[in-house]
């Protein structure tokens, strides 16, 4: 039976019908509409992931503000990670939309129940790995983002277009760096070499399992939260990718990546998706560190949160009294 | 849900001024304490990139919406209304300035 926007569970739903015209007709799906339970439940869970890896994806590059090389690689760096918090800040309360609280979201992190991007738990060696961040592991993200800013429920697409705006710059901002290392000493050469050789098959893994075996695509792009498949979006990324590599005189390490004039597309090599479950399922090179930083941060932050409660109280004592 | 998770804060609508002469229009949201601290976190998150010079903050909870389900019998009665569009009336093409 073929996968429709309305599960069998729905059939007789007086709001079912409604809710398929509007994904018909391209109309969003709004927070007070009626919707399948499972497509409330997908997109919770799709969007506190996607807040959470924004959210995560800060402390990688968190040890490199204080080793950038110039005052202006700092400022760049500091703005990039303030725009992560923010873009985790967008997505959470589009989340909430969706009737889950804030609390609850980040309980489910903290306490190693919710999942985030497996990419933030590799290591960042070098300066070099700054760039290839930027460059590849944001490249990647927008790549899946620009789909995302067409899904069919409102507030994630809005939040979307935002963060799309926003991240190009740290794209741009890696792969200037990349041009600069590239266009160095030949040890600068060999470190972009270096980030390039221990990043690139992790950062082809970031659009999922290969659609014959991605469980919840099917209904996921009969929802259109999922517009395009995790196989498409990878060659796109391939396919832009290869020519900035080759303008950087920088090799792919995929000794099957080439060409194809017949499908008009990059061949490339095996993925290894054992490592993509083995690093998600908390087994990768720092996931204890990333999770062990970030409840470090929940926790070393309470006293603020607190003050912030109290100083509001006072104020609201104040007002009354006067 | 643990211990180390507490009730969130309030959750605040954000409006933002592109300039002078425009209207606010809602930007998004966020969670604060109080109206001060609101605007504040809400030029930090919304105001990165000179998006606005003005912020409106609104208890999300004070905004009353209208229900989807109304949507028939509040806006229907406009759409029967085409005479009130320009479009609708019937110009003879040598008159000019209408």
């Amino acid at each position: 039976m073929p996968v429709t926007a309305i599960p069998p569970e729905h059939a007789d739903d007086p709001g079912a019908p409604g809710f398929a015209a509007k994904i018909d007709t391209e109309t969003k799906i709004e927070p007070k509409d009626w919707m399948p339970d499972g497509y409330r439940k997908t997109l919770v869970r799709q969007m506190s992931q996607h807040a959470h890896s924004e959210y995560v994806g800060m402390l990688p590059e968190r040890n490199w503000l204080t080793r950038a090389p110039s005052l202006k690689r700092k400022a760049q760096l500091l703005a990039k990670i303030q725009d992560e918090a923010g873009h985790a800040l967008y997505l959470y309360s589009a989340a909430e939309t969706l009737g889950t609280s804030r609390a609850e979201m980040l309980d489910a992190l903290h306490t190693g129940r919710a999942k985030y991007a497996h990419i933030f738990n590799y290591p960042v060696l070098t300066w070099a790995d700054i760039g290839t961040i930027g460059w590849l592991v944001d490249g990647a993200a927008i790549i899946n983002q620009i789909m995302l800013c067409r899904c069919s429920y409102g507030p994630y697409a809005r939040a979307m277009e935002r963060i799309c705006r926003e991240e190009s710059f740290h794209q741009r901002q890696g792969f200037e760096i990349m041009v600069t290392l590239c266009q160095g000493t030949a040890e600068q050469r060999r470190m972009a070499q270096d980030a390039l050789n221990r990043w690139w098959w992790p950062v082809l893994m970031m659009f999922g399992p290969h659609d014959s075996a991605s469980a919840n695509s099917a209904q996921s792009t009969a929802w259109k939260i999922k517009r395009q498949s995790n196989d498409d979006l990878r060659q796109q990324f391939v396919d832009m990718t290869v020519p900035q590599a080759d303008y950087l005189k920088l090799t792919i390490p995929d000794p099957d990546l080439r060409w194809n004039e017949t499908r008009g597309h990059y061949d490339f090599g095996q993925i290894d998706f054992e490592e993509l479950m083995r690093v998600v399922s908390g087994d990768g090179p720092c996931n204890r560190e990333r999770l062990g930083a970030r409840v470090k941060a929940h926790d070393d932050g309470a006293w603020v949160r607190e003050a912030a409660t109290a100083y509001a109280a006072k104020r609201r004592t104040r007002a009354k009294a006067a | 849900m643990s211990e180390a998770a507490s009730a969130d804060w309030p959750l605040w609508e954000v409006f933002v001024r592109a300039r002078q002469g425009l209207s606010h229009k809602h930007a998004g949201s966020l969670h604060a304490p109080d109206a001060e601290m609101a605007i504040q976190n809400a030029r930090d998150v919304y105001t990165r990139r000179r998006e606005g010079e003005s912020l409106w903050v609104v208890r999300s909870t004070d905004i009353i919406a209208s229900d989807p389900d109304d949507k028939g019998s509040l806006f229907e009665p406009a759409e029967s209304k085409i005479y009130r569009h320009p479009t609708f009336y019937t110009v003879p093409d040598e008159v000019e300035c209408l």
